[in-house]
Order: structure tokens, then sequence, then C-alpha cells
């Protein structure tokens, strides 16, 4: 089937075509990004599973993120320590998941754990705040940011606790037809 | 309206015991799918420790006696405020089914390793009061370290046990979706899929099930890595990247919808291809003696005349003949050439041209008119909306940030545009409507009417200059070559140009929200677009179809095709032109001598406009010119390039904010419906009622299109003993009057179940609404006062 490439078994090729939504052509692909993020630091063969991570710094300098408001918190919320150090699975999960295949209601899950800064498992206001200001780069005034805030979380707060639970959240989703198509990144 | 709420407030008292283990709601509207099992054993209290934090946090700060009394008296209390729930209070909000529910399904509880880090980072910042608690808080939170751990077994573990429930396709695709880690899917799949190949190896199956297994999975394989690799194969898939990175979703729409149009436009061209012309190729008809066709020159390309009209491209061409590959004996005079047929060798069919003809362009557009329809009805069905809200500010935070753009500049201006459509909708919510004297609103609807006025008197006036050219060039010779371009080079002129003006007096009319003034441009240039459509339509069925010797025409469809195809090539070159004069120029003008660095913005619905009318063309001409498709195609590919281009070099992305996925539907359904229905009924109407020209083409000799399909059936079964049954089925089916009747009947029968039922769960959905409020309010009701009384009680200091 074409070149045969030695980064990969084939048993581990399958396993990434079954969980995630790449193909084998673009899961060598994604190894071939990862991989020239640290030339020095990630091996070429994969085979024997090396467990190395990329740091959160080399990551987000990708063109993909470079200039994206959240990328921290998008390199975060897929890192299994919390500090953004990705090893190639995590990597090739967060592409997934940002892909235009992953379905809504995966996309929903991950976007609440973007958007929550202080992971606290809720969207509070200082959470819409934060938002809010790297949405608009200083370009609303902190009244309007308040009023904003609190106007956004009355619309979505179904339960009335001031502060929305993921329940809340992915209903906002439902009511919005353009999510799955701005929260998707091209790779 | 019926509360389904289980907690009654007289119980209250009795709750205390019971508010370690409070059992998931028993009510009867399930917010979320799957079901909190496991929230008795593990109650989250690292969500309740923070709480207790975050609480005391807050008690330092507002200190300065916040209302202390709003929860003892219920009618100042407005929203459910965090300042000073008692610990058991939040215990039992933390445990709450719809808090915890979401939590485990989203597989958010966080690693223990982060748990730790976490606790770290919020210890250092907490304040001194949560001093004495921390201790014990710590063993706590590790005692729930090793729950979560098991909870986090239990999920992958019922994940495996579903997943061995299903067929492999939708396991493997469930699986894709399940919020996982990635390390954590591949285990799961190990687990599930491999134990099925295990225990089937296992047990000694026999020879030929195992095989058939090995087939089924191989299959399963193959689809699953064939399909991503088709749509890996997608047409431009990287330069759209580029463009959706650099100029958003709105121009992305654009490029989409070319390229759906291209699909269509492939599809028309491969069946036509198949049945229509390839066999008309291969069996060419004999040439007619004409001087016309010896000499080129390269304005034949351009009007279609002269040796393109005697080619596959024209109806003209084809002939009425049947193709056998044998002869009756009866009939020896007419084919000398063919062997007779043998009654005991086996015949193969013979091809009616004119049967193929008829029956090919008709199934041509119901596979045109199903896939419209399914592709509008699943744009509609995306953006249907619950909960309806005017404004809808939160969705406008969180969805409207497009990640797939890169480029620096283009993320500023989008961050411009969502602050913009943010203060609008601020001011929208907070100011209400611009409260405008009698005077000024007088003077805009004024403004209005004028503008209005205007814009139809230039439709009106454009489509009688249409009408006026055409009459007075069938007046004189239908045929000179040069006045054949002029009347395409008019339309295409106005087509131009006219926009512009529409969009100009837009601007001048200064409408309140810019998508009042889409939509207005739009209409107006649809209006422009339908009444030249329609000036052309006549043209050619009213008058030169039905009048066709005073033109002193031999062949009016093929004369009607070539007027098409020379529609199409003179719309393609005024885009050209416009698009090096109009944007290139007017940059180089605007940069040099007017010394402002504003570029041109690229005009999303006058563009989508005009692919549409495009479209429609090529549509209605495939009845008098089957490889129209292919120009279409062709025209179709440079204009992709061509725009790529002159957006990257000329233009900027738009500041005004572009409704993406509405605007799609709206572009879809005006294909499909001016577009494709106009096309459409002309067609059926040239079939049915219009006599072909009897000197050409495969029709000559009928009164109509339509009795071609007749003649075929007769011929089918002269010819044919077995294939008899299919004129039989043919004429009993599609002939038959009754039949169709009751076909029509009971597909209205079921339209109208549906939207009966859709209907029902319309009003159960408004139902569900309101009934997700009063469960809130329940809800905020409950928890103050279960506050109320804890404190009353003595439970807990105030």
């Amino acid at each position: 089937m074409g070149n045969k490439q030695t980064i990969f078994t084939d048993e581990q090729l399958d396993a990434y075509q079954d969980c995630t939504f790449f193909t084998r052509k673009e899961i060598l692909r994604l190894h071939g990004r990862y991989h020239e993020l640290a030339p020095h630091l990630v091996p070429m063969d994969y085979t024997n599973e090396p467990d190395c991570k990329v740091p959160l710094a080399l990551i987000v300098n990708m063109p993909e993120l470079k200039e994206n408001p959240f990328r921290n918190r998008i390199v975060e919320s897929f890192s299994e320590d919390g500090m953004g150090n990705l090893s190639f699975n995590e990597f090739v999960d967060m592409f997934s998941v940002l892909s235009e295949m992953a379905p809504r209601e995966l996309k929903a899950i991950y976007a609440f754990k973007i958007y929550d800064f202080n992971v606290d498992n809720y969207l509070c206001k200082e959470d819409l705040e934060k938002t809010l200001n790297r949405l608009t780069k200083e370009e609303l005034t902190p009244e309007e940011v308040q009023l904003v805030c609190e106007k956004a979380i009355e619309e979505a707060d179904l339960d009335g606790d001031s502060k929305l639970s993921f329940a809340d959240f992915e209903n906002m989703i439902t009511r919005a037809p353009d999510f799955l198509s701005t929260f998707h990144i091209r790779i | 309206m019926a509360y389904s709420v289980n907690i009654c407030e007289t119980d209250s008292e009795s709750d205390f015991e019971n508010l370690g283990e409070s059992e998931p709601g028993q009510d009867s509207f399930q917010v979320v799918a799957e079901p909190a099992v496991s929230t008795q054993r593990c109650p989250q209290t690292d969500v309740f420790s923070e709480c207790t934090r975050i609480n005391t946090e807050h008690l330092t700060f507002t200190a300065s006696g916040h209302e202390r009394d709003e929860t003892l008296s219920r009618e100042q209390k407005k929203s459910l405020r965090r300042h000073h729930w008692s610990a058991a209070t939040l215990k039992v909000l933390a445990s709450m089914p719809s808090r915890t529910a979401g939590i485990n399904n989203a597989a958010v509880i966080p690693q223990h390793a982060r748990n730790l880090s976490q606790l770290d980072r919020h210890q250092t910042s907490s304040q001194d009061s949560s001093q004495p608690s921390r201790p014990m808080q710590e063993d706590s939170v590790q005692a729930n370290i090793e729950e979560e751990i098991c909870n986090e077994e239990n999920k992958k573990e019922q994940l495996v046990s579903i997943l061995r429930g299903l067929s492999v396709g939708e396991g493997m695709r469930k699986l894709q979706a399940s919020p996982l880690s990635l390390a954590d899917k591949m285990e799961v799949r190990q687990l599930a899929f491999s134990d099925v190949a295990e225990s089937s190896l296992i047990r000694s199956i026999p020879c030929y099930s195992r095989l058939s297994l090995y087939i089924s999975r191989t299959l399963h394989h193959c689809l699953f890595s064939c399909l991503p690799v088709l749509t890996s194969l997608q047409l431009w898939h990287s330069p759209i990247k580029r463009l959706s990175g650099r100029f958003g979703t709105g121009v992305l729409s654009y490029f989409l919808f070319l390229r759906t149009l291209l699909l269509f436009n492939l599809l028309l061209f491969v069946i036509n291809g198949l049945f229509l012309v390839f066999p008309q190729a291969v069996n060419p008809p004999p040439r007619p003696h004409d001087s016309n066709l010896d000499t080129f020159t390269g304005l034949e390309l351009l009007t279609g005349t002269g040796y393109l009209s005697q080619s596959v491209m024209f109806y003209g061409y084809y002939t009425n003949i049947i193709h056998k590959t044998c002869r009756n004996d009866s009939t020896a005079a007419e084919s000398p050439d063919l062997p007779v047929c043998d009654s005991k060798k086996p015949q193969v069919v013979p091809y009616s041209i004119p049967a193929a003809y008829f029956f090919t362009i008709v199934i041509a557009f119901y596979t045109i008119c199903i896939i419209l329809v399914y592709s509008i009805s699943k744009a509609f069905g995306r953006g249907f909306q619950v909960l309806k809200s005017n404004g809808n500010l939160a969705g406008k935070v969180f969805c409207s940030w497009d990640f797939k753009v890169i480029k620096k500049t283009s993320v500023r201006l989008q961050s411009e545009k969502i602050s913009t459509q943010l203060k609008e909708l601020l001011s929208e919510m907070l100011h209400g409507e611009n409260q405008k004297s009698c005077m000024q609103r007088l003077c805009r609807l004024m403004l209005h009417l004028v503008a209005w006025v205007a814009c139809l008197a230039t439709i009106f006036l454009s489509a009688m200059t249409v009408h006026y050219l055409s009459e007075s060039a069938i007046k004189q010779s239908c045929l000179e070559k040069t006045e054949l371009l002029l009347l395409a080079a008019v339309v295409s002129g106005i087509n131009l140009l006219l926009p512009g003006l529409f969009n100009l007096c837009a601007w001048v009319e200064n409408y309140d929200s810019p998508s009042v003034l889409v939509y207005v441009s739009i209409f107006r240039n649809l209006l422009l677009k339908v009444s030249i459509v329609g000036v052309l339509c006549f043209r050619w069925l009213g008058r030169i179809a039905v009048e066709r010797e005073r033109c002193g025409i031999q062949c009016w469809e093929s004369f009607v095709g070539q007027e098409l195809y020379r529609l199409l090539l003179m719309d393609f070159v005024f885009t050209v032109l416009y698009t090096f004069f109009g944007e290139f120029l007017w940059r180089l003008f605007t940069k040099q001598v007017l010394k402002r660095n504003r570029m041109p913005v690229f005009d999303i619905a006058r563009n989508v406009l005009e692919l549409i009318y495009g479209q429609t063309l090529t549509w209605f001409g495939v009845l008098f010119a089957p490889l129209l498709p292919a120009v279409q195609i062709i025209k179709l590919f440079v204009l992709f390039y061509m725009k790529k281009s002159s957006l990257v070099l000329n233009c900027q992305a738009s500041k005004k904010p572009w409704r993406a996925s509405q605007m799609t539907t709206f572009f879809i359904s005006l294909l499909c419906f001016p577009s494709f229905l106009g096309a459409a009924v002309s067609v059926t109407y040239t079939i049915w009622t219009i006599k072909p020209s009897s000197g050409c083409g495969p029709f000559r000799n009928l009164t109509t299109m339509f009795q071609s399909r007749q003649l075929w059936a007769q011929e089918l079964e002269n010819t044919h003993l077995i294939l008899s049954w299919l004129s039989w089925a043919y004429n009993s089916l599609v002939e038959n009057p009754l039949f169709l009747f009751l076909a029509a009947g009971v597909f209205l029968m079921v339209i109208y179940f549906h939207t009966q039922i859709i209907d029902g769960q319309r009003r159960i959905i408004s139902r569900l609404e309101k009934q997700i409020e009063n469960e809130g309010k329940d809800k905020q009701f409950l928890i103050t006062n279960l506050q109320a009384i804890y404190e009353r009680s003595g439970l807990v200091s105030p």
C-alpha cells in the first residue's frame, strides 16, 4: 500500500484510524508536523511508543494556533498534566476534535473545557470576562464587558445559579448553528 | 402547567438525613441522556472544597455587609448569589444531578495529577481564613482521588460493555465520538474489539463463517479507509483552507457554493455524455454539404455557429434514428449494411436516440431535483433553533470566533467585527428601538421609497431594452454574426453594472441593520436577473420557436442553444474584465491617486447570484445543447482560480458580519426555487407544447417532443419480445393517469402526516421550554428556602 513507512506499526496506525477522525495518511502527516515542532526531541520511530512531550511554548507557535487568542487554553485542555505539554497522542486528539468530522457533542465538551479558565467545571463570570477580553482585544470598555457578561449569563443560565454549567453551555450551543463551522481548525 | 418535581417543601426537615445520598432526581424531564449512576458514592467534594474556598474569599471581599438578610426575605432576592451558602447547602448544590451528570458525561474530571497541582495553585492564593480547614480538606481530597480513579475505571468499563453490544461500524463511530483521551480510547478499543475476535476464535467456528467474518471485517476496513480517501481527494482542499484562514467563513461559503455547482454540472455532464453524446458521436449522421463549415475563424467559438453547430454540442446534430445491430428482413432497403436478424441468436436492444434524448434530460432533471431538495432540507434542519431568544449574546460570545482564521490582520479584523456586533447587540438590548422624531422617520421613508422606485424603474428599463433589442433582431435577419453577440453583450453588461448601482442605492439609504441591507441588495439583484431571464425565455419560447420561418432559421433549437452558449461565454468574458478592471485597477487607483489603504471588499451576495444566474442558463440550455454543462464546468474551474487570485491580491476581508450558515441555506433555496424551478418549468413547457423543427434534431416529424416516448414504447414491443414486459410496465405505470394520481395522493398524505408530526413536536418543545424555566425557578426557590431553614433551625450560624 504505497511506501513502507517505519514510523508506526500497522496496528498502531489502525488504532489511530479507529479512534480518531483521521486517515493513515493524515496521521503520518500529523507526525511530520509534530516532529518539526521539536526535531531534536521527537523521535522519528514511534513503534515502541516513546514517551516524549513537546512543551507548550513550541506548540502555540504553530501557524494554525499562533494568532488564536485561546491557543494556550486549547493546548492545556488536551494535555494530561494541565500545563500544556502534549504527547503525540494528545496532539492527534486535539486536532481530531477540532477537525470537521468531529460531532457537535464532542466539540461542545472540549469547547467548554477551553473556555473554563479556572478549571472549576463552570463558566463563571470571570471566565466569561477573560473570554471576552481575548475575543475583543480591549475594544470594549470595562463597563461594556461587565454588561455583556451579565446579559450572557442571564440568557444562557437555565438553572439560575448565575454561572453556566455544561448543560447550560450545551443548550446554548444548539442555538448557534455556526458552532460546527467556527470551532474547526484545518491541519 | 404541571410540575413534576418530587421534593416537597414540607419534607425538608426529613431531608437532613438524606443529604449525603441525594438521589438522582426522579424528574420526568431528563436533561441529560446518560444516567449519573455513581453520584452517591463520589459527591464531587473537590468541587465542594473549591466552593467553600471561593466562598470564604468572597466573604472576605464582600465583607462590607452585603444583604445578609437576603436569604431570609424571599421577596428581596433576585438571583442566586453564592455569597453565603452554608457548607451543607453547597454540598446539596454540588451533588445535584444536573451538575454531576454533565461532569460524568464530559469526562471533565481532571486527572489526579492535575487535581493536586490545582489544589496547590488555589491553596497558595486562598485567604488565611481558610487555613484551619486545609489539612482536613487535603485528607478528604486524597480519599476522593481514589474514588475518582475508580469512577473513571467504571466509566471505561461501561463504555467497553456498550461497544460490545453494537456492530463494528457503530461501535467505531461511538468510540470516535466519546470524550476520553486518545490513550484511553485505544485501551477501550483493544478491550472491546479484540475480545470479539478472540472469543470467536476460541470457540471453534466452522470454516465458512470464519471466512465470512474475515471478509466482512476486511470490507469494513476498506470502507472506512476508502471514504476518508474520497473526502481527502476533494477538489481544492488546500486553496480553500488558505482562503478560509485569511478571509473567514463568509468568503468560504462562496467557494464551497462554487464547488457544489461544479459537482452538479459534472453529474449532468456524465449523464449526458454516457447516454446521449457518446452513442451519437459513435454513429455520426451524414454531413450536410455546407460551405459555412469549411472556414474556421475564431469567432465561431464565441458565437457557436459555423462548424460548432454541426457537432455534438447542439441539438441539431442529433438524429432520430434508432440504432440497431441487425435488421429485419422487411427493412432490407433502409439499412443494407447490417446483417439480417437471426431470431435464434440473442439481439442487442436497439438504441433509440430520440428516446435517449428525452429520457436522459428528464432523468437528469429528476436527479438534480432530488439532490437539491435533500440539501435544502438538511440545511433547514441544521438551522432549527430551540429556545429562541432575541440577540443570543451568549452564542455570540462563545460561537462566533472562527478558529480557522490564521492570518494576523484577519484575526484583528475578526475581533473588530465581533466587538462591533457585541456593541450593536448590547445597544439593541438596552436602549430598544432608536427613538427618531416623526420628521426623521418621514425623511427616511421618503428616501427608501425614492430608492425603491429608482431601482424598480431601472430594472423595468433594462428589461425593456433587452426586449426591444430582441424584437429588432428578429425583425431584421437573425443570423448576422456580430449582431448575435450584441444581445449577449448587452445582457451581460446590464448584469454587471446594475447590481453596482443597487449597492450604491442601498449605501445611500443607510439601513440600520446590516443584515437588512444584505437582503435588500440580494432581492433587487434577484429581481433584475429574474426579469432578464424571463424576457429572454419569452424571446426564445414565445417568439423564435413559434415564428421560426420569419427568422429564416431552419433549426430553432440549435439557435436557442447557440444563444445560451453565447450568453454564458459573454458572461464569463465580462466577469474576467470586471475582475481585472473593477478590482485590480480600482485598487491601484485608490492606492496611487486617492492614497487610501482600503481595498475593495469581496461582495459575496453579488458573486453568488452571478453563479446562480449562470447555472439557471445551463439548466435551461441542457435541452438544446447537451454539452453545455461541459462549458459551464470549464467556466467555473477558471472562475475559481481567477476569483481566488483576485481576492488574495485585491480584496480585504469584510468588516460586516456575515451569518454564513443562514446565508448558505438562503442561497441553496434560491438555487432551488427561482433557478431550478424556473428552468424545469421552461423545459417542461418546451417538451410538452412546442413543435420541434422538422429539419433537424431527434424529434423531427413529431408534434411535440413528448411523443417520442410513446413511439419508443411501441418500438420496444415490436423488436424484442422479452422486453415487452418493460413496455407493458411503462404503459400501465407511467402512462396511466390513475396510477400517477394514486402515487401523488399517497405522497401528499405522507407530507401531511409529517407536517402534523412536526407541529406536534413544536408544541411539545415550547411546553418543555416552559418546564425548563419553571424548574429553574423551583430550584432557586428551594435552595434559598433550604438555606433559610438551616439558619433558622440553628444548624448553621448565619
